[in-house]
This record gives structure tokens, C-alpha cells and sequence, in this order.
């Protein structure tokens, strides 16, 4: 819209009054990612320079009062636990979100969304203790000790279905009904016809689904670190004890001192770059779409 | 700019005998080489047209010939609609509309608009027609409440609504809501009604309402009225417009008195277009 | 009809069939299970006691009295700074700058980031900034500021959502009566976008009480009545934390907390989806 011009009305300076006022707050809204990242390679900064970017992946181990940083294990921990999660999650959240649109009678269609907001509404804190006191025991019981990978993706899982389930349920909700009514006339059954029409039509939703519950497991921190055993190792077994980046700041935060306190905020710019390649590939996809 | 008068009762509130105004046939509006773009495209071009004093000027002529564009540009609610450049001259009296340093909210005040779809705000009645004279520092609650009753009067709404003015607007028939809005623009005093098909969103019987009430403003206000209704235009208008896309760009073909443009043009176009020929 | 692809057909039909079904019996089955065994674990212990007395024993007897306390705070603060921040921004993106206009799309793209972000990014952010920087060391106001920024977007979207529902012809008409734009703000808009602006403001305070990780190391950990802003506070949600991984026998009251967590959440997530049919409903009958 056209600024306004200057003028000697008192309602004009009110509004010029307000439309600085909003000019401000947006610029402090707009600017506080920026001020993140300005922030994380501030304090990254030391270690960046003492360590070196390499040595995070080379050295031996993560010892740092003994000057060793490999941060690799618990990246992989990370991805481990990412990859895991999201490759149960995302079926079962689609096929949640089938249930709901196609397949629940219409009397449990709306509770079963209902279920799927609350559980998107419980705090990652309670799953991660639900997580310590039921499932970890369970674990142990059928392959010792216990805390694990396996544990942390399960929660993972239970905590990002939500995410994928109800993005799924808004792009199927979009795909319009004549598309459906057509497919309904050329006779095909209810399964033929999500699988040739509806998936098609809302492919584009449950990619950025996928790309925000991918998003949720990178960033996930208390519940995986409550169940996950923390030991820093890369994985052999699902049953192994893992750390994951974000359990690794949240453990060792509160004592970390120089180089030390500036690994991890290496290892919190590591997690924005990953959640920076995952919005601009959302981009790059929504974009496509365009094209396809 | 000329001080506003203050408003006063007097001023909206004329007895029954004048209910019909005459029309002075003096230019009050002078539009000169009017041109305007959106984003680049051009939606009307060089609309060179003076528009009388207290007469009812009808602008005719087909869907997206920029009928509603010109009515914007006169109150400059062009300001509000991105990428939208107007180049050329209005005038109202002495009043230079598109200088850059206007203040448009005066100018607004001065010039009402109705449009098509009737757009009460979602406020009781009352508080439609006191919160914009409010905004336009009439604080005296005894003036708001006569001029509320005087233009109410104006319009016919008020026995209708004067026992629920407490009420939503939003649940007034279509035909009040109308006349409710042309209340609203009222109660500013304007000079200059503008008016985008103000009855084509209305049943017959509340359009023929609205119509009267049209008619019962002449000489009082300077109106422009946009219709695509001819017959309507033939029965209210004093003077006429009739604009015309040529290659997807709107032009004034021929402006007149109403009588000579309906019954006597001199272009083919208009001729083939109040026939109800297609040109 | 045709033997082969119908045989085919079914076979994919009833694993479709059996595999939806299975998913959401799956789904409805965990949730059960996990909500079940918080209320069945923790009803026993919840008391007017426990929700006022202070926490005894690192926790382990007592209530949570100076906890919730802390909570309320740090979410006061929270949304002293969000909500105000979050409207004005909201307002500037629907009403005062165009679609392509290059601050408001720079602004939008930042907000995104930030609706990504972590929230142990969050955490370590805080630290340096309000904690480090600020001077305002482990206390409510690091805690509060730091999950102000962090519901930041959410509020500013769904305001933002609020304000674009209001039909275009009120800012026409608005315009055509002269009124100035602090007017039509004040009188038209902002009450036809309150609705939007509460359902944001109701799912930012969910996620803002649901938080740990970015308080663990702004708010502290702190258990006792905070005296100031200053103060560090423990959250519920810390406490919880706390119980359960630092404190051995700390899980009867642990499942107590988290208990009363989950109330909340339910309240407020009700809260929400009751505000957006209502508004829904609102905007139907106005249109
Ligand atoms: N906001 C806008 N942005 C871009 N183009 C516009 C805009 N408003 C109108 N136009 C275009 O300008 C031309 C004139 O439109 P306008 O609405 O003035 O026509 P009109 O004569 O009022 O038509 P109708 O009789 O249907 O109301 C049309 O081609 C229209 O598509
Ligand atoms: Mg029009």
C-alpha cells in the first residue's frame, strides 16, 4: 500500500504514530532469528577458532575436560533416532489421517481428530517421562539395559505422529471433492481411489507433513533425553544406549566452561543448519509443485 | 481546501416541499485526460468530463469498462489499492484531488461513496452512523443524536428503526442496510455522493426504494451514480456517461445531458448500447 | 465381470482396510495407555495440599505451591512481551505493507526460521543473550523472554489469520468515510480479528507451559518462592524433569506434577478448538 503522504492533520499523526510504533514492533519480531544465529556463532566462535570445524569429526572422542570434541557420535545418535522415528511415524500418521477422512465411521472421525490434537498438546517432557517409567523398563526386560535408541525413537515416534497426522488430515481435507466424486463414478474401490487420486492431489501437503515432523525430531530434546541412556557411542544396535546433539547441550550446559560451553554452541549452530536445509528443501518442493 | 462547515441539522434536513431539487447545470467536478493503470495495465484512458452541481450523473456502459476505477479515483481510494497509478486532473471547485500533499481523509468527507453490496459495519445502528462523525471530531452527544434522526429521516429508515437503533445493522433487510450506508455517507455532509450500483444487490421493491431516495437527494448533493440498469438511468439521471473497452481499455465515448444520450446520441456505439444492441 | 485384477483388488483392499484400522486402534491404544497411566498414577496424590505447599526433600514429599507460582510468571512475562510484540507485527503484515512488499516477506521468511528453531536452540540463545549479555543471570525474566520469543510466531500467524478474515469492504468503506487508520483499527478491525488472536494466544501459552528444554539453563532450577522477577524459578515442567532423572523416589510426585501438566494443556487445547468453531461460527453469522 502507498505510504502516507505528510500532512497537517492530528489523525494523520496519529497514524503516523501507530504505523511506527508497528514498523518497530515487526522489526524486532523480524529480527530476533537473525539475532539467534548472531548469537550461536558469537559463542561458537572460540571454539571454532581454538578447535577448528574439522576436529569436531576427527578426534577421537568427546572428552572435553580432556580437549576432545568429536561431536560425530551424537550426530549420529541424532540422525539415528531422526531417521527412525520418522520412517514409523510417517505411515502411521498418514494412514491416521485415511482413517479420519475415509475409513472411520462418522461418529469416530471427529473424537479420533479430537485424540490427535490432544495428543499433539501433551508437553515432550510427559511423554519422556511416560517414556522412563514404561517403556524403558520394558526394554530392559527383553534386551538389557534398557535405555536406548530403540526407546528414543519409539517416543520420538508417539511425539511427531501428531505433527504428520494432522498435516496429512488438512491436505486431504483440501483435495477436492469432484476429484473424489469422479473417481466414485469410474467404479474404483476406496483404496484404488486414495492411492491414484487422493495421494496424488495432496502430495504436496504431506511433504512439507514429513518435512515438519523431520524438523520436530532433530529438535526434540527432553523426552529423548530421558529415555535415550546418553552414553556417548555411536550406535551398533538399536538396544544400544544413545546421546543425541540436543540431549548433549541440555546435559552439560550447565557446568560447561570455555571451549567446552562453545561446542556445544557449535553443536547448536550444527542443529540450525539442519533445520535450515529442511526449510529451504520444504521450499524447494513447494516450489516444484508448481511445475508438476 | 475550504473549511469545513460545521455540521448542522439544517444543512441535512429539508422540509417535504423541496423533496425534489433541481439541477443547476453548473460544473462542479472537472476531470481532465483521466488515465488509470494497474500495475502498468491500463484500466480507462484520457476521461476528460465535467460533472454538474446538485444533478444526478449516470455512468453506463459494460462490465470492466473502469465505471468503478473513475468513482475510486474521485475519493482517491486508488491510494489504498496496490500499484495503482492515476495520472491526469481532477478538480472539485478549486480543490486539486490528485495533489500529492492532500489531505484524503477530508477529501473523503466531502465526497461519500455507496457501493454495490451493501457494507454496514458489524455495529449496532447507532454506533454506524456516531462512531464515523465521532472520528470526524463531533463530540456533542445532542448533535450526533439529531443528526442521527436527520439523516435517518433523510433515508426513510427512521420509522422503521427508530425503536431498535441499539440493534445490529447486520440484521437489517438489504434494502436498509443500503439506506443505512447512504445514512452514513449523509451524516458527513458531503457535496459529492458516489454511488457504484447501489441497487443492483437489492430486491425490486427495495431497489425502487433506494431509487426514490436517490432522487429525493438531487440538488442537495452532486451525485454520480453507476447503473446498468438503463431504465433506471433514463427515469433519475440529469446527465449521462457512457464509457466503452476499446482493445481491453476503458473510454469515455460520449457524455451529455441523459435525454440527448438516451433518446438521441450522437455516437453508433452509444446508439447500438442504449438500444440494447451489442455494439 | 473380470476374475484377475477384481482378486487382486480385494487382497490390496482388505490390507489397506486392516492396515488403517490397525493405525488408528494403534494410536488410540498408546494415547490411552499413556494418559491412563499418568491419571491412575497420579489422581491419588493430587490435593489442595499438594498444589500449594512447597516441595520438601528435593521434591520428593510436599507440593508444588512455589512451582506453579513460577510457571504463572515466567508465562506473565512471557506474554507481557509476546503480546504486544506479536499483534504489532501481526497488524504491520495484514493491514500496513502489501504481499510483495520486501520487508514484510523478509519478516515472514524469519518467522518461519524461527517457528523452526529448536527450543534447546532456544535455550542456549537465552543463555547468552538475556542470562549472559542482558545481565539478567538464571531468573524468570531470562526464562520468560526467552519462551517469548519462542511463541512469537505462532501468535503472530494466527493474529495475522484474524486480521485476514475480516472481509476487504469494511477497509473500503472505512476509507470512503474518511476515517483515518488508527480509526478503522481500533473500531473495525482489531475486534473483528480477536478471535484469531485468541486461538494464538491460547496455543502459545500451551506451548509455552509445555517447555523445558529452553528453560533448563534461563529460569533454573530453583524451587523456592521466587521473591522477584529476578529470582530464579523452577517451571512445572522442570520439575517434573527433575523428579524423575535427578531424584530417586521422586516419581509418586512426578506423576502428580505431570498430572496436573496435562490438565492444563487439556484445558487450554480445549480452550482452543472450542474458540475456533466459535469464531468460525462468528464469522458465518456477520458475513
Ligand atoms: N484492483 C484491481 N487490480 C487490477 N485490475 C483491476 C482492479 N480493479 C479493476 N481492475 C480491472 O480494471 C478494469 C476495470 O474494472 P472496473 O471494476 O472499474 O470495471 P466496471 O466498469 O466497474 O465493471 P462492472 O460494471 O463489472 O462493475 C477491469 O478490466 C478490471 O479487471
Ligand atoms: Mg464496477
Amino acid at each position: 500500500m502507498t505510504s502516507s503522504n505528510s500532512n497537517t492533520s492530528s489523525r494523520w499523526a496519529t497514524d503516523h504514530l501507530l504505523s511506527w510504533f508497528l514498523w518497530g514492533t515487526a522489526m524486532m519480531a523480524g529480527t530476533i532469528a537473525l539475532l539467534i544465529m548472531v548469537f550461536l556463532v558469537l559463542e561458537a566462535l572460540p571454539a571454532l577458532q581454538h578447535i577448528g570445524l574439522v576436529r569436531f569429526f576427527t578426534d577421537s572422542s568427546w572428552h572435553p575436560a580432556e580437549g576432545l570434541y568429536n561431536l560425530a557420535p551424537m550426530l549420529w545418535g541424532t540422525l539415528f533416532a531422526m531417521a527412525g522415528s520418522v520412517l514409523i511415524a510417517t505411515p502411521l500418521g498418514i494412514l491416521s489421517a485415511i482413517f479420519c477422512h475415509y475409513y472411520a465411521p462418522p461418529a469416530l472421525a471427529g473424537p479420533y481428530r479430537r485424540l490427535i490434537e490432544l495428543l499433539a498438546g501433551i508437553p515432550s517432557v510427559v511423554y519422556g517421562f511416560w517414556g522412563l517409567v514404561v517403556l524403558v523398563p520394558l526394554i530392559g526386560e527383553v534386551h538389557p539395559p534398557g535405555p536406548s535408541l530403540l526407546a528414543g525413537i519409539l517416543i520420538l515416534t508417539i511425539m511427531i505422529l501428531p505433527t504428520i497426522a494432522l498435516m496429512a488430515d488438512a491436505s486431504l481435507a483440501h483435495v477436492p471433492q469432484h476429484y473424489l466424486r469422479g473417481a466414485a463414478a469410474l467404479g474404483l474401490p476406496r483404496w484404488a481411489m486414495i492411492r491414484r487420486v487422493v495421494f496424488p492431489a495432496a502430495k504436496s501437503g504431506l511433504f512439507t507433513g514429513v518435512i515438519l515432523e523431520t524438523g520436530r525430531a532433530i529438535g526434540e530434546t527432553m523426552a529423548i533425553l530421558m529415555v535415550c541412556g546418553n552414553v556417548v557411542q555411536t550406535p551398533s544396535s538399536l538396544f544400544d544406549p544413545v546421546r543425541t546433539l540436543t540431549a548433549n547441550i541440555a546435559l552439560e550446559m550447565a557446568y560447561a566452561l570455555g571451549d567446552h560451553r562453545a561446542a556445544l554452541f557449535v553443536s547448536g549452530l550444527v542443529l540450525m543448519a539442519m533445520i535450515v536445509a529442511l526449510i529451504v528443501s520444504a521450499e524447494w518442493i513447494s516450489r516444484g509443485r508448481i511445475y508438476d | 481546501m475550504t473549511p469545513l462547515e460545521p455540521i448542522t441539522v439544517s444543512h441535512l434536513h429539508h422540509p417535504a416541499g423541496d423533496r425534489f431539487g433541481r439541477c443547476e447545470r453548473q460544473p462542479f467536478v472537472e476531470v481532465d485526460q483521466l488515465s488509470l493503470h494497474y500495475r502498468g495495465k491500463p484500466a480507462f484512458q484520457d476521461v476528460t468530463l465535467s460533472i454538474n452541481k446538485g444533478c444526478i450523473t449516470a455512468l453506463v456502459g459494460p462490465s470492466g469498462c473502469g465505471k468503478t476505477s473513475f468513482l475510486t479515483c474521485l475519493n482517491r481510494l486508488t491510494d489504498l489499492i496496490a500499484g495503482c497509478r492515476v495520472s491526469g486532473r481532477i478538480t472539485i471547485e478549486t480543490l486539486d484531488v490528485l495533489a500529492p500533499g492532500l489531505d484524503v481523509i477530508q477529501l473523503r468527507r466531502r465526497i461519500g461513496m455507496i457501493f454495490q453490496k451493501p457494507n454496514p459495519f458489524p455495529l449496532s445502528i447507532r454506533k454506524n452512523l456516531e462512531f464515523p462523525l465521532r472520528e470526524h471530531g463531533v463530540r456533542d452527544r445532542r448533535q450526533i443524536a439529531q443528526t442521527i434522526e436527520a439523516t435517518l429521516r433523510d433515508v426513510g429508515l427512521w420509522e422503521e428503526v427508530k425503536d431498535r437503533l441499539d440493534s445490529p445493522a447486520l440484521a437489517l433487510s438489504g434494502g436498509q442496510q443500503q439506506r443505512l450506508c447512504i445514512a452514513r455517507s449523509l451524516a458527513l455532509a458531503p457535496e459529492v455522493l458516489l454511488m457504484d450500483e447501489p441497487c443492483s444487490a437489492l430486491d425490486p421493491l427495495s431497489s425502487g426504494v433506494v431509487e426514490d431516495l436517490i432522487v429525493s437527494l438531487r440538488g442537495r448533493y452532486t451525485i454520480l451514480i453507476v447503473t446498468h440498469n438503463l431504465a433506471q438511468a433514463r427515469r433519475i439521471a440529469d446527465d449521462a456517461a457512457f464509457f466503452w473497452v476499446q482493445n481491453g481499455v476503458g473510454r469515455l465515448i460520449e457524455a451529455g445531458i441523459a435525454k440527448q444520450i438516451f433518446e438521441e446520441p450522437h455516437d453508433p456505439l452509444t446508439a447500438a448500447y442504449v438500444s440494447g444492441m451489442r455494439g | 465381470m473380470i476374475e484377475t485384477p477384481n482378486q487382486s483388488w480385494n487382497l490390496r483392499e482388505w490390507l489397506a482396510f486392516a492396515s488403517v484400522w490397525g493405525a488408528a486402534v494403534l494410536v488410540t491404544v498408546t494415547f490411552c495407555w499413556l494418559l491412563g497411566d499418568i491419571i491412575w498414577h497420579g489422581l491419588s496424590h493430587i490435593s489442595w495440599t499438594f498444589l500449594t505447599a512447597p516441595p520438601e526433600n528435593a521434591g520428593r514429599r510436599g507440593g508444588i505451591g512455589p512451582i506453579l507460582v513460577s510457571t504463572g510468571l515466567i508465562l506473565g512475562v512471557c506474554l507481557a512481551v509476546s503480546l504486544p510484540l506479536g499483534v504489532g507485527t501481526a497488524v504491520l503484515l495484514a493491514e500496513f505493507t502489501s504481499d510483495t512488499n520486501l520487508f514484510g516477506r523478509l519478516t515472514r521468511r524469519s518467522l518461519d526460521v524461527l517457528a523452526g528453531v529448536p527450543s534447546i536452540v532456544f535455550g542456549l540463545f537465552g543463555n547468552a543473550f538475556f542470562c549472559k549479555t542482558l545481565g539478567l543471570g538464571f531468573s524468570i525474566l531470562s526464562g520468560g523472554l526467552t519462551l517469548a520469543c519462542m511463541v512469537l510466531p505462532i501468535l503472530i500467524r494466527s493474529t495475522e489469520e484474524g486480521f485476514r478474515a475480516v472481509p476487504d469492504n469494511y477497509r473500503l468503506s472505512a476509507a470512503a468515510l474518511g476515517l483515518s487508520r488508527t480509526a478503522t483499527l481500533v473500531h473495525l478491525l482489531l475486534p473483528a480479528a480477536v478471535p484469531g488472536l485468541l486461538v494464538g494466544l491460547v496455543l502459545g501459552v500451551g506451548r509455552a507451559i509445555a517447555e523445558t528444554a529452553a528453560l533448563i539453563f534461563t529460569s533454573g532450577y530453583v524451587d523456592r518462592m521466587p521473591e522477584s522477577l529476578l529470582d530464579s524459578g523452577r517451571a512445572l515442567s522442570i520439575h517434573i524433569f527433575d523428579l524423575s532423572m535427578n531424584v530417586s523416589g521422586g516419581d509418586a510426585n512426578a506423576y502428580a506434577s505431570a498430572l496436573v501438566l496435562v490438565i492444563m494443556l487439556l484445558i487450554i487445547n480445549g480452550t482452543a478448538s472450542w474458540l475456533a468453531t466459535h469464531s468460525l461460527h462468528r464469522k458465518i453469522v456477520t458475513v
